[in-house]
């Protein structure tokens, strides 16, 4: 296949529970509803997608110990609403982010084989690491995870589905099983027989060497935020590189950053859009919040219209939880002062240009030359598109970006077959009896 | 109970194990065909079959009024993840959600998860109630009104109705508030059977949909009689509560089979006293039942649902709808409309508006 035709993967992302959703904008609709889970999916299968993605937390964000109230908040449980989206979709992936920490591996494994089956082979795993005692007060063993063993735990887990999976034979007899390890000690049998992808497909979503070194000893698919075109090459080199010591091809493993995007009639109509919906983002209390984030202070005096604060950040801060944090919190804050210096800009103004900035902006046709130059940089294998707005966020991408993508040969313009593991291209894996 | 009390009905739509999702389609629509009140789909890590509560929340799409109720255990599961599943199965079915709680007792269930040994089921009902009680209140732990997306202020919710549940029981503590909104009923409707023992306790204090097995009238008369008594001693009013007779029933092959009647035996099916007869016989045992004022309905679980569905719905309920003893159609949208429970007020908005 030469670069110019290299085949791209897209996922369609439910809007998050953080301030790139914006629900002020009088278009914005329920985050619950059923109605607005099966918008999305539709439109997703409308345009061909790989698979639909729905992330998970198990405890509301919290900052300065008070629950995060200015972004959209509330989800349903995505297992649940991923079976019941199986029922108004046909060929579509079914995503779910299941945490590896807070679950058992045997109850899962079952949850997730019965989506498969009951989805006719489109089920996936995003496999999580949040290990917090924040998060572990929902639940039986409090926070009772070490950080250096969030991995040990996720890949003992993973391996042990796997083991349940395969515990049936291919003509559907069940076999006892058993497994020792550092993690399980568990035995018995399983209650469903192997599902119609052999495995759900699984998906990673760490950034550190521990994390990548998992992807890349178990994973299907990679979801990272390095979304612009610099680091993304980095990141696809770094962890592609990491295959061949588990005697994986580079193919077996696709790389997805989540990248969000503003269409317009033209660029410049877009990038008008684009600083519009950045504004929205980043509301006045928005960007003091953001700002606390980094800092890891109460700056609530501050003026969001004012300049950023002298003081420096307070890198062992608890004022955030429940939040993953990216990056080191001085650095971050050094980066911010000098632009700020720089262009004169106040602490929203700095907020609206470090932090909302969207991946890709321009006319349908500029945005499909650059996820198709993306990809032939060996940037990603795909993208998951992480819409603005709740349900209608992906029309426009799917009715005008879509079609210039198939007709550039980059995308597919039908389903080939009838399983998520046949839209990635991935083979089935082996049964190990 | 007056005559005219309505009749409550549902089926077990479980047999041997199938993944197929449209085998429950079928079966839930054919209930919903009769305006059933629910279907249950029954679950156990113990033996064959898929996870019951992602096969009815397939079947929500699917169907638009029949109540939905999966059976969940409570004793290897975390209930804080319980309570998100049924409260988002209430989501995606609009309203029709229930769970029917049960327990794991066995060594071979408590090896699947390592975790810890098997314990009594004094022990497991016990630790049932206070997953019950935990999903209550995380199912509370939201306002109805806490989203107020008030673009003036930047705030999506109104943080003071979100609410800590702070629930701490000998097995485990729940700090809160739930990841889901309030789910559209409320408190999607928690279902027990309470034919005897510990789960009579456990169903008295969190159930509003109670299942006895009884051989006689006045057994259930009995059961139900006990259990109001037990709900109003745990300060409930007793008409929230639903009491159904639980059978297992046998349609056989014929209209009218030769000896129509109730045994207590053979265990056929799990769980509930066994009646085999004809579908006819049926209906005149339960008019007969109900009339007497021994049960505020039945949970009928067919041995063969594949086969014995289609004749409870058009031989049994259909002579029950011909004489007025059962709905023709669904006058309501949610599965607490059907059993004529009203939605819960939220605990926590009562206290604020005492505060
Ligand atoms: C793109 C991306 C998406 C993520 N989504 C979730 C999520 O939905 N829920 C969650 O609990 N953690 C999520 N995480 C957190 C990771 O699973 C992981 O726990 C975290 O990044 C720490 O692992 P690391 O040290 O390897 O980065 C996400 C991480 C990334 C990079």
């Amino acid at each position: 296949m030469s670069t110019a035709t290299r085949q791209m993967h897209l996922a369609a992302h439910f809007p998050g529970v953080n301030n790139t959703t914006v629900w002020a904008d009088p278009r914005s609709g329920s985050q619950i509803d059923f109605s607005s889970f099966e918008h999305l999916a539709r439109t997703a299968e409308r345009g061909r997608f790989d698979f639909f993605f729905l992330a998970e937390g198990l405890r509301l964000r919290e900052h300065n110990g008070r629950i995060h109230d200015l972004d959209v908040l509330g989800r349903p449980e995505s297992l649940t609403v991923l079976a019941a989206l199986a029922a108004v979709t046909d060929r579509l992936g079914l995503a779910a982010t299941v945490n590896a920490t807070f679950n058992e591996p045997y109850e899962l494994a079952r949850r997730l084989a019965t989506l498969d089956h009951l989805s006719e082979g489109r089920a996936a795993w995003n496999v999580v690491t949040s290990f917090d005692a924040f998060t572990g007060e929902n639940f039986r063993r409090g926070g009772y995870l070490d950080r250096a063993d969030r991995y040990t735990r996720a890949a003992e887990f993973v391996a042990t589905a796997r083991e349940l999976w395969d515990t049936w034979t291919p003509d559907g007899t069940p076999r006892p099983f058993a497994h020792r390890g550092q993690h399980f000690a568990i035995e018995g049998e399983f209650t469903v027989p192997r599902s119609p992808q052999g495995h759900p497909v699984v998906i990673q979503a760490g950034d550190s060497p521990d994390g990548r070194e998992f992807a890349a000893s178990t994973a299907d698919i990679v979801f990272t935020r390095h979304g612009t075109l610099e680091s993304g090459r980095a990141f696809y080199a770094d962890v592609k590189a990491r295959l061949a010591k588990y005697g994986r091809e580079p193919d077996q493993l696709k790389i997805m950053p989540g990248v969000t995007f503003v269409l317009g009639d033209s660029d410049a109509e877009a990038q008008e859009r684009a600083a519009e919906i950045r504004r929205r983002q980043v509301s006045p209390q928005n960007a003091l919040l953001a700002l606390e984030q980094v800092w890891g202070r109460d700056l609530s005096a501050y003026d969001p219209d004012g300049p950023l604060p002298d003081i420096d950040p307070d890198p062992g801060s608890s004022l955030v939880q429940g939040r993953v944090r990216h990056g080191d919190p001085l650095a971050v804050a050094a980066r911010w002062r000098a632009l700020s210096e720089e262009k004169g800009l106040s602490i929203r103004q700095t907020v609206i240009e470090t932090t909302g900035r969207q991946s890709f902006i321009g006319s349908p046709r500029t945005v499909a030359e650059q996820l198709t130059e993306f990809v032939a940089a060996d940037a990603a294998d795909g993208f998951i598109l992480v819409p603005h707005l709740t349900p209608g966020g992906l029309d426009d991408f799917v009715d005008r970006v879509v079609p210039l993508l198939q007709e550039r040969g980059v995308f597919r313009s039908e389903y080939g077959g009838p399983t998520l593991r046949s839209h990635l291209g991935l083979a089935e894996p082996v049964w190990k009896g | 109970m007056p005559a005219t009390a309505p009749l409550h009905l549902a089926a077990e739509i479980g047999g041997p194990p199938r993944y197929d999702p449209g085998h429950y389609t079928g079966l839930a629509r054919l209930a919903e065909h009769g305006a059933l009140d629910f279907v249950t789909l029954g679950d156990s890590f113990a033996r064959p079959g898929p996870d019951a509560l992602a096969v009815l929340s397939r079947v929500a799409p699917a169907t638009g009024r029949i109540g939905l109720v999966p059976t969940v255990t409570t004793t290897h599961t975390e209930p804080f993840h319980v309570a998100s599943a049924v409260a988002t199965l209430d989501w995606v079915s609009r309203g029709r959600a229930g769970w029917y709680v049960d327990v794991s007792t066995t060594g071979a269930e408590a090896r699947l998860f390592g975790r810890r040994p098997a314990a009594p089921a004094g022990e497991l009902w016990r630790e049932a109630g206070d997953s019950a009680e935990v999903s209550a209140r995380l199912w509370d732990s939201w306002e109805d009104d806490a989203e107020i997306r008030d673009v003036a202020t930047g705030r999506f919710v109104d943080r003071d109705k979100l609410h800590y549940i702070d629930f701490e029981g000998a097995d485990f503590s729940v700090r809160g508030p739930a990841i889901v909104p309030r789910p559209p009923q409320g408190h999607p409707v928690t279902v027990v059977d309470g034919t005897g023992g510990p789960a009579r306790e456990t169903a008295a204090r969190h159930a509003d949909v109670v299942l006895v097995r009884a051989t006689t009238p006045e057994q259930a008369a009995a059961a139900r009689t006990d259990l109001r008594r037990r709900a109003a001693a745990y300060g409930r009013d007793p008409d929230t509560l639903r009491v159904l007779v639980a059978l297992t029933v046998d349609l056989g092959d014929a209209e009218t089979a030769p000896e129509p009647g109730l045994e207590s035996g053979p265990p056929l099916a799990a769980g509930g006293s066994y009646y085999r007869g004809g579908p006819v016989d049926l209906a005149e045992l339960i008019t007969r039942w109900h009339r007497g004022g021994a049960a505020d309905g039945f949970h009928l679980t067919p041995i063969s649902p594949g086969r014995d569905l289609e004749r409870i719905v058009n031989g049994t309920v259909a002579l029950l709808q011909h004489r007025s003893l059962f709905r023709t159609f669904y006058p309501g949208g949610t599965l607490r409309e059907h059993l004529g429970l009203a939605r819960p007020a939220n605990r926590y908005a009562l206290e604020g508006g005492r505060a």
